[in-house]
This record gives structure tokens, sequence and C-alpha cells, in this order.
């Protein structure tokens, strides 16, 4: 009887998870792979039109728009994040007066809402009442055209995003900063290596790991990004600013081209896997040398 | 992202201990450094101050193109006309049973799951687990649309439990739950085998007791997630009543409902941050740990 019990109870345990994951996981994964093959209405049959879709994006330019866009908008949030959140690390590593709250208030920005941060930093940079433009008037500059310009509306969407990045990045720099064995730093300066040589000799290579997973999540965040700029920019000015995520939620709910819309899903599931898988290999082969 | 958990623990304490801080003098050139720190924490904490700030300025300064740091006038007025002219009231009260019945729901599920893969050997377990771990990272928005039609099919669009049921069944708060539980000793589990316990009271009476901070760190984890969640109900909801905090205000802007908008914007604003800002204040540690340990929001 025990060994029966024993048998059914992991099944006990993981079926509802199991349940959950099947209905709005796996089915809607086989089921996006499918949808891209049809032209599919809201309420409607589907009808095959086997890789039209896929045909259809190839000669669609809003849709390589936003593929550009979302590589502009990565390239512009990425390093940026990451680099400052590395110096906030390094530098709040050390005893200061009030270092917990800095970095608190550093960290604080991951708390709020994608919509929050969006509705905020939509006000600080309205063209005409926004607090920066009226510093900027105060100070006798002129008044930027952060989100009108399609030119300035990426760099003001790029800031928004990095302002919520940098806490995360430093929080992850900094566990990794406490694990570097304290004996090595003291040989190394007891050696008369100066600051920067320990950095970038010691600490740097030995940040490689956090690096490398910090790189790989802060790529997967930025391609994925959605709420933040359809409610900063909604896409625009035009389509200055519209990302690939958001080209879908319009393609399927604006335009009702759900079959289309999961053509879209799909490349965008195959370039996240492609660019994680690239980055793993490119890792395994940067230890293997070094 | 596993090598991230144990070590980000003490990443926002200052452990007096810590080797740098033994060396350390403030010297003129640290205190030039410290006043730049300081002044890009004030410059980064400024957009959470300004929403509280423009939630309490007047619909009249708010529009005067004027720079100002403090309103002339404080008022709650702006509170006001959001409440007397919008259903905030009604926005809240969806987004706290939302998050709320979502997030019981995730860390039950999560927390049984985990212990499944952590503490019993069972044909497929390896295959399940891997299956589990797909969804990770296959991201949501790729199976939005069939997602969507399976909420179709359910006929549950516009009710909360198009919102709370798809995203129930979290992998990473799996993946947390069997890491955590891989350390429960297994010698006392069998003991209480041997003592004829039931599988689900030894559940119930040792796994989740040891548990304690894993449900901590899940429970802020989905709370935040679920707060925050923004595309998921945007796309399921559609009467105005039904709405969460977060679609409400993402529409604000355009609709034309308030002469002055920015006020009452801020005003519900605020009203969405403060919970997970009182969180984020009163769990810190468990808070930047949960936020660690998966590497996402």
């Amino acid at each position: 009887m025990s060994t029966t019990r024993s048998r059914l109870a992991p099944w006990l345990f993981v079926s509802p998870g199991l349940v959950l994951l099947i209905v709005f996981s796996f089915v809607p994964i086989v089921a996006a792979v499918v949808l891209s093959f049809q032209q599919v209405a809201v309420f409607g049959q589907g009808t095959w039109v086997g890789g039209g879709n896929y045909a259809q994006m190839a000669g669609d330019p809003l849709f390589w728009t936003s593929i550009g866009n979302t590589a502009v908008f990565t390239i512009g949030t990425v390093p940026t994040s990451m680099a400052i959140g590395l110096l906030l690390a390094v530098l709040l590593n050390r005893a200061m007066p009030g270092r917990a709250l800095i970095r608190a208030l550093f960290f604080l920005p991951m708390v709020a809402a994608g919509v929050v941060v969006a509705v905020i930093m939509a006000w600080i940079f309205n063209g005409d009442y926004g607090v920066l433009n009226n510093l900027l008037a105060a100070l006798g500059l002129p008044r930027v055209p952060w989100l009108t310009s399609p030119d300035v509306a990426m760099l003001t969407f790029v800031l928004a995003v990095v302002w919520t990045r940098i806490g995360f990045c430093m929080v992850i720099y900094l566990g990794a900063l406490q694990a570097v064995p304290p004996e090595l730093v003291e040989a190394m300066t007891v050696d008369g290596a100066g600051r920067w040589t320990r950095f970038r000799r010691l600490i740097w290579p030995l940040l490689r790991p956090t690096t490398f997973v910090l790189l790989v999540v802060n790529v997967v965040f930025s391609l994925q990004v959605f709420d933040i700029v359809y409610v900063l920019t909604g896409g625009g000015p035009g389509f200055a600013t519209t990302v690939l995520i958001q080209y879908i939620f319009r393609t399927a709910f604006t335009n009702g081209e759900m079959g289309y819309a999961s053509a879209i899903g799909v490349v965008f599931a195959l370039i996240l896997l492609g660019f994680t898988a690239l980055q793993w290999r490119a890792n395994r082969r940067a230890e293997e040398v070094a | 992202m596993t090598s991230l958990v144990h070590d980000t623990r003490p990443a926002l304490e200052a452990p007096a201990a810590a080797p740098a801080a033994r060396r350390s003098r403030m010297t003129p050139g640290r205190w030039v450094v410290w006043a730049l720190l300081v002044g890009g924490a004030l410059v980064m904490a400024f957009p959470v101050y300004w929403i509280l700030v423009t939630a309490l300025t007047p619909g009249g300064q708010s529009r005067s193109g004027e720079f100002y740091l403090w309103p002339s006038e404080p008022t709650l007025a702006n509170f006001a006309e959001a409440f007397a002219s919008q259903p905030v009231g009604r926005w809240i009260v969806n987004s706290i049973v939302i998050a709320g019945i979502g997030t019981a729901i995730t860390v039950i599920v999560a927390l049984m799951a985990g212990y499944a893969f952590a503490k019993f050997s069972f044909r497929g377990r390896g295959v399940l687990f891997g299956a589990f771990l797909v969804t990770i990272v296959v991201p949501a928005q790729v199976t939005l649309v069939p997602s969507f039609l399976v909420v179709v099919d359910l006929h549950l669009v516009d009710t909360i439990w198009a919102v709370i049921l798809p995203r129930a069944g979290d992998a990473i708060a799996v993946f947390i739950a069997r890491q955590f539980m891989l350390k429960i000793p297994d010698a006392l589990l069998e003991a209480a085998r041997i003592d004829g316990a039931g599988e689900l009271a030894i559940f119930r009476r040792i796994v989740l007791p040891m548990s304690g901070p894993l449900v901590g760190v899940l429970v802020i984890l989905a709370f935040m997630g679920k707060w925050n969640d923004f595309l998921w109900p945007l796309v399921t909801l559609q009467g105005t009543e039904n709405l969460t905090l977060a679609v409400a205000l993402s529409s604000m802007q355009s609709s034309g409902i308030f002469d002055n908008p920015w006020g009452p914007i801020m005003a519900i604003a605020f009203l969405s941050l403060l919970p997970l800002l009182v969180v984020f204040l009163v769990f810190q540690r468990t808070f930047v740990q949960g936020i660690a340990s998966t590497g996402l929001k």
C-alpha cells in the first residue's frame, strides 16, 4: 500500500501546476505555430495559407521598422544600464555614510510598474508643461521635443527604461562583488597594484559569469519591452518607437490579423532562442580559452 | 540564473565587516565621489517624488510652464477629482482581488509542484521538469494570440479569471520552490512516513513550516508581477468597471476625461505605486533577494 501511495503522491502534488501549464502554456505554444500558417479572425475558423504569413512578413516595411527599433532600443539600453550598474556597485561596495539609503534609492525604480514608469516619464518629458523643459526654460535653454520629435523620442524611451534597470544591475553586481575573496584583493594591494589594475586584472575577470547572466537577462528584457513604450509614446511619433511586441499587439488586436500576429510571435521566439543559444556558446568558448 | 540566488542577499545591507570597509577612510576624494553618488541617488528618486508632488499640485500650477519643486498650495483635490469622476475604487478592488487570488494560487501550486520535483523520484520527472522550464524560455508575449483564443473558448473574457488563470502556473516559481526544498532532509520525511503520516499531512505539517523564507520570496515576486502586469489584462479585460489600476492608468493621458489631467493621473499612479513601495520598504531584503533570484520583474 505504501508503494502505491508513494507512486501516486508526486502526481498529486504536480498535477495542479501541470494542468495550468498544459492549458495556458503548452497548448498555446503549439497553437501559435499552427496559427502562424493560417488566416484567422478572432471568432472565426482559420483557413490554411501555408507560408503566406511568413512571406507577408518579409515584404512588410512596418515589421522591419519594428525589428530595427527593437534592435536600436536594445543596444541603447543594455550596455548603458550594465555599465552604470557596475560603476555604482563598485563605488557603493565601500563603506560610506548613508550607504544603505543610497543603494535603496538607486534600486527604488525597480518597484514601479511599467505603466507607472511610463505615465511619470510622459509627464516629466512633456514638451509644454513637463518639469524638465520647465527647468531648461528657467535656465534660458530651449525646450526639447522629448516625445514629439521622431529623432528624440527613441532617446527618451531609452532613458526611461535605463532608469528602471540601473538598480537591478547594481544589486546583482554588488552580490557578485561581495563574493570576491578579500585575500586576493589584499595580496594585489600588497604587491603595489592600484585600484584600476586590481579591477582590470582581478575583479572584472571574476565578474565574468555575472556579466554574462546580466547580459542575457537584460537583452531578453529589452527585446520584450512593451508596457513603457505603449503608454509613453504609443510607438510614435509615426512609427519611430514601435517595437516588436507592440507590433504583434497591434496586428492582433487593432488589425484583427490573428494568424499574421502569431507568425510574428513565432519569429520573435526564434530570435530570442537564437540569441540565448549564441550567448551560451560564446560564453562556453570564452571559458575554455580562459 | 541560479547562481544569482544565494549571493545577493546582503546586497542592500551594510555589512559592518566587509573587507573594504575596514580599510576605508573618507578622504576628500571619497567625499567628492560620495556627493556625486548622493546626487545620482536623488536624480533616480526624483520621478517617484514627482508622482507625489504632481498628485498634490493644483491643476493651474501643473499647467503653468513654471519650474517648481513643491506646490505653492498643496491640495488633495486631485485625489477627490479622480475618485469622483472615475471608478477608481473599483479598479483598486479589482487589482487587489486579481493580484491577491492570483498570488495565492501561484504560490500554492508552485510549492506543491516544487515539492514533487525536489522530494520524489517518479517516472518522467526529468522530462516533466524540462517541459516546465521550457515555458520560462518561451515568453508569454509569443503566445499572446493563442492564449487569448483559449480564454475566449473558455468564455472567460472580461472576468477576473481571464487574468488570473493563464498566469497562475508559474514555472519560475516552481523552479525556485524546488531549489529551496532540495535542502529539506529526506530523513525527516521518511520518519513521518514510518509514523504513518499521510502525504498531505507531511506536506502541511513538515514541509510548509520549514519553507517560511521561500514563501516570503514567492509571495512578493508573484504579487509584484501580478499587481504590475499590463499586457495580459489589457488584452482580456474590456469593461471600464472591470479594469485593473495599471490598465486604467494606461489610457488616461489621451482620454480627455480630466480638464487638467496630470494631477488626477498622478494621484492614481501614486495609489498604484503605494502598496509595492510599502512592501519594498518593509521587506527590502526579501524583495531584493527575490528579484535577484530570478533576474526578472
